[in-house]
């Protein structure tokens, strides 16, 4: 099957400068090399602790940011050298949930006229018309028409999510690209939000994009999770694969750390040591090797490659 | 519309009406600025006597202490203080008003520009800016008003305005700065906003606040610019009357006739209060954290 969503090789180095005056300057490598592919109607986990690029790596899938190298195709149409009319049917196509449900709303905007802003840039509804579809999404949503003159303060943070979720499915997209739309919320809200993801999912024929860093919350949605480190991927598989099976070290660990339900203990927290990844001091060979506790002697010299270790399973490590 | 959501009120505006009421800052304010405000607009009935007649026995009415006939006393020419306070009040409240309209639009113009498209475009801006505001303001002013030939009422609003702009740019350019990295900026581009759009539909609806807040300390400050000019003889000219000049004038028999400088500066000190107040009502308010 034809995939969705293609990302070649993507990069994304922000400069820096260090030192108040002629500092030397130095690179922040956010996103450095990351390639996968989406299929048609499938959820693909983006996993990776704070910093990693996951967030980097969403907003130039939907160019919102410019990559310094690399490819995205979105079904035959490539992003980065779109011109002006493909871009603005890809903006159609590709939308975003944002994480904070605080900022991602505009305080000065009305429900209507949040959600409504899409249907108004693409001339797709004026007037009654509009209302009547934005009272439409909001009741797809889990919200009602009541809301519409409301404004985002009067709001809990599930309820924003729900606008925002209204506001990206209002141009009616293919691929909704959800940037950690529930490590904001309470436990409890979570799970409302989650539930609705997969029956708008279900309803609209979605394909999703899903960024975390709760496993739990990615492994119940993804059908196939990228685990990222560094602004690389170091270990892409189906969802259930990769629990059962993690093959990465950091993966290991990050699988370690879940909390269990159970509380009597299972298996052994997998600490990692060593400092936190820093994108700009970029380790030599493998970047996760100073805080691998399965580190050998090739790993500071030999940068490994993302390699299909079984059938569907990929790593980036020399153990395999 | 049910009645819930009227209650909860579809304008942003009256949302804002409960509040207006428990502010002390604002109501005081406001009554301060409306009674200056009722003073100047109805000048010419409520002065007492024609404020640039001087009388004809001048000895017998020159310099005279309050009193009875003239409550505020008289300058040296014999004319009442109080009608000619009354009537400083006109100049003043309009110099200070008439500045801040004009410069805000600008102001706001060169702050979004600069904000929103960053780069080249800002370097070159702030860095005007910042020239316009490293440069003294009073020397400035002496030099404008050289420049502009006869001191008056239009030169006062000009060499104002030409120092006045910086603070308002610097202003909507921070807030621009900060505004551009929120989530809703962002969710409006993904959405394909334009940038006209994105300009004017977002960041300005969001600078408002700020600007209204900044409005109201800023007419105080033309006020006081107003008299510091006034004082050095760079204001309105006679016969016109402003609060500076009335200063400047007094300012001579400040040992022996100190209420010819107290008047005009009191009712200086009190207009800059209420429209302080005023403002800082308005940030009191318009601060997200109240918003509950």
């Amino acid at each position: 099957m034809e995939p969705l969503l293609v990302v070649k090789d993507l990069k994304k180095y922000f400069p820096v400068k260090k030192g108040i005056f002629f500092g030397e300057r130095a690179e922040l490598r956010a996103v450095d090399g990351v390639s996968f592919e989406i299929r048609r109607g499938e959820t693909m986990g983006l996993v990776g602790e704070s910093g990693c690029g996951k967030s980097t790596t969403a907003r130039l899938i939907l160019r919102l940011l410019e990559p310094t190298a690399g490819e995205v195709y979105f079904g035959k149409t490539a992003v980065f050298t779109a011109n002006k009319e493909e871009m603005r049917q890809l903006r159609r196509k590709l939308q975003i949930v944002f994480q904070d449900p605080y900022s991602s709303l505009d305080p000065r905007m009305s429900v209507e006229e949040i959600v409504g802003e899409g249907l108004t840039i693409h001339r797709l509804a004026k007037g009654k018309e509009k209302s009547e579809r934005v009272a439409e999404l909001l009741e797809m949503v889990g919200l009602g028409r009541e809301h519409l003159g409301r404004y985002p303060h009067e709001f809990s943070g599930g309820q924003r999510q729900r606008i925002g979720i209204a506001r990206a499915l209002a141009v009616g997209p293919e691929l909704l690209i959800a940037d950690e739309p529930v490590s904001a919320l309470d436990v409890s809200i979570q799970a409302q939000v989650i539930n609705l993801f997969e029956d708008l999912q279900k309803e609209l024929g979605l394909t999703y994009l899903f960024i975390a860093h709760d496993l739990r919350v990615v492994k119940h949605i993804s059908d196939r999770v990228a685990v990222m480190y560094l602004g690389q991927i170091v270990e892409l598989t189906e969802s259930d694969e990769l629990y059962r099976n993690p093959l990465h070290p950091y993966t290991q660990a990050l699988m370690s750390a879940i909390p269990a339900a159970d509380p009597r203990p299972k298996g052994r927290r997998m600490v990692l040591e060593g400092d936190p990844l820093s994108p700009i001091h970029i380790p030599s060979g493998c970047r996760f090797h100073p805080r691998c506790p399965k580190r050998f002697d090739r790993c500071d010299k030999e940068e490994p490659v993302l390699r299909e270790v079984s059938a569907g399973h990929w790593v980036s490590c020399h153990l395999y | 519309m049910s009645e819930r959501q009227r209650q909860n009120g579809r304008r942003y505006g009256r949302r804002l009406g409960g509040r207006w009421k428990w502010h002390r800052g604002i109501l005081l304010g406001s009554l301060i600025l409306f009674f200056f405000g009722l003073i100047a607009l109805l000048s010419p009935l409520l002065s007492p006597y024609d404020p640039y007649r001087i009388p004809e026995k001048l000895q017998a009415f020159s310099l005279l202490s309050p009193g009875a006939d003239h409550w505020l006393g008289t300058d040296l020419l014999g004319r009442d203080l109080l009608s000619r306070i009354l009537y400083g009040a006109r100049i003043s409240l309009l110099v200070g008003v008439v500045v801040e309209l004009a410069v805000t639009p600008v102001g706001v113009t060169i702050g979004l520009f600069a904000g929103y498209f960053g780069g080249k475009i800002d370097a070159v801006l702030m860095r005007i800016t910042d020239a316009v505001m490293a440069f003294p303001g009073l020397v400035l002013a002496i030099a404008l008003t050289a420049v502009l030939e006869r001191p008056g009422f239009l030169s006062v609003i000009i060499v104002l305005a030409a120092v006045r702009w910086t603070t308002v740019a610097r202003l909507v350019r921070g807030q621009v700065l900060s505004l551009r990295e929120a989530e809703h900026i962002t969710a409006a581009v993904a959405l394909g906003a334009r940038k006209g759009r994105i300009i004017f539909r977002h960041l300005l609806p969001n600078c408002l606040a700020p600007i209204l807040v900044a409005m109201t300390f800023g007419v105080a400050s033309n006020i006081l610019s107003e008299a510091g000019l006034g004082f050095l003889g760079l204001g309105v000219q006679p016969p016109t009357v402003s609060w500076g000049s009335l200063l400047a004038e007094g300012a001579v028999y400040l040992t022996v006739k100190p209420w010819l400088c107290i008047f005009p500066g009191l009712a200086i000190t009190c207009t800059v209060l209420g429209f302080h107040l005023l403002g800082d009502g308005l940030r009191d308010i318009f601060d997200p954290r109240l918003r509950s």
